[in-house]
């Protein structure tokens, strides 16, 4: 019984998954320039990431497996938000405007 | 700069993670790979010291903090996701691209980086420059920045990594 619970637990959280990926897709190929396609990349890769290692981590059980699927999670957080930033700073170095609306925020006075 | 005694204990908790994270990667218990194992984290602790990875703020203390930080910034990186997801598949694709410039609160350069990294993390929002202690964040869409400043990520990463 409860094993039928955790594998209906995991294919949930790994279709969920992967419905995020899909996501992202859509939203790389919807939104109009470069930084805001950012944005549809980002959410495959947390929230995708999250959901299908997690969907994986219950169907190893309480193994070397999952602690090792637990690693490969953390280290993707780790990385890829550095890889993202290496990507954006590089872009705004180099001089791609951001077509947006600049705000400067002066956190003594905000807050 | 820190002392000799500092720097002693910098070294032992790298030393005792990278025992613990070879024994668990491994899952053999052999007398060659355990003397294997015991080389290579000892070679590399040399290389770290080597390198000056003992002299500054290693970011080791923060490990004991991270569980609630991590539980914080999930529920966080959730409830973009589904926002972000939204704004994907509305047929209008109501976007409203804002840059903010905001003074980072953790003053350290780990703080920062802890900061930046955990912006870019949750989607809607991507970390662009980090510059003097500015901050240089690109959002979706104009709520997604506000809230960004609502959600306290600066406040939160300054008690993460204070001393």
């Amino acid at each position: 019984m409860v094993e039928y619970l955790i594998d209906i637990g995991s294919w949930v959280l790994l279709i969920s998954g992967s419905g995020f990926v899909l996501i992202g897709g859509i939203g790389a190929l919807r939104l109009p320039n470069f930084y805001t396609r950012m944005h549809a990349a980002s959410l495959t890769d947390t929230m995708g990431t999250i959901l299908i290692l997690t969907g994986m981590m219950l169907q190893g059980g309480l193994s070397l497996v999952s602690i090792k699927l637990f690693a490969i999670l953390v280290f993707l957080l780790l990385t890829g938000p550095t890889a993202t930033y290496a990507l954006a700073n590089a872009a705004l170095l180099s001089g791609m405007k951001p077509d947006a609306e600049n705000v400067k925020i002066d956190e003594r006075n905000h807050s | 700069m820190a002392n000799r005694r500092q720097q002693l204990q910098r070294a032992l908790s790298l030393l005792l993670i990278l025992i613990a994270s070879w024994l668990l990667w491994s899952g053999l218990y052999k007398p060659i790979l355990l003397a294997l194992g015991a080389f290579s984290c000892l070679l590399c602790v040399y290389l770290a010291k080597r390198i000056g990875f003992f002299t500054d703020a290693t970011g080791l203390h923060l490990i004991p903090r991270l569980p609630a930080y991590w539980c914080w910034l999930a529920i966080e990186i959730v409830k973009s996701s589904f926002e972000v997801a939204k704004i994907v598949l509305s047929p209008k694709l109501p976007i409203s691209p804002t840059v903010i410039e905001f003074e980072a609160l953790p003053k350290g350069p780990i703080g920062q980086a802890i900061l930046g990294n955990a912006i870019t993390l949750s989607p809607g929002t991507v970390t662009l420059d980090v510059y003097q202690g500015w901050m240089k964040v690109h959002c979706l869409t104009k709520a997604g920045a506000a809230d960004l400043l609502q959600s306290d990520a600066n406040g939160r990463t300054a008690a993460l990594t204070e001393e």
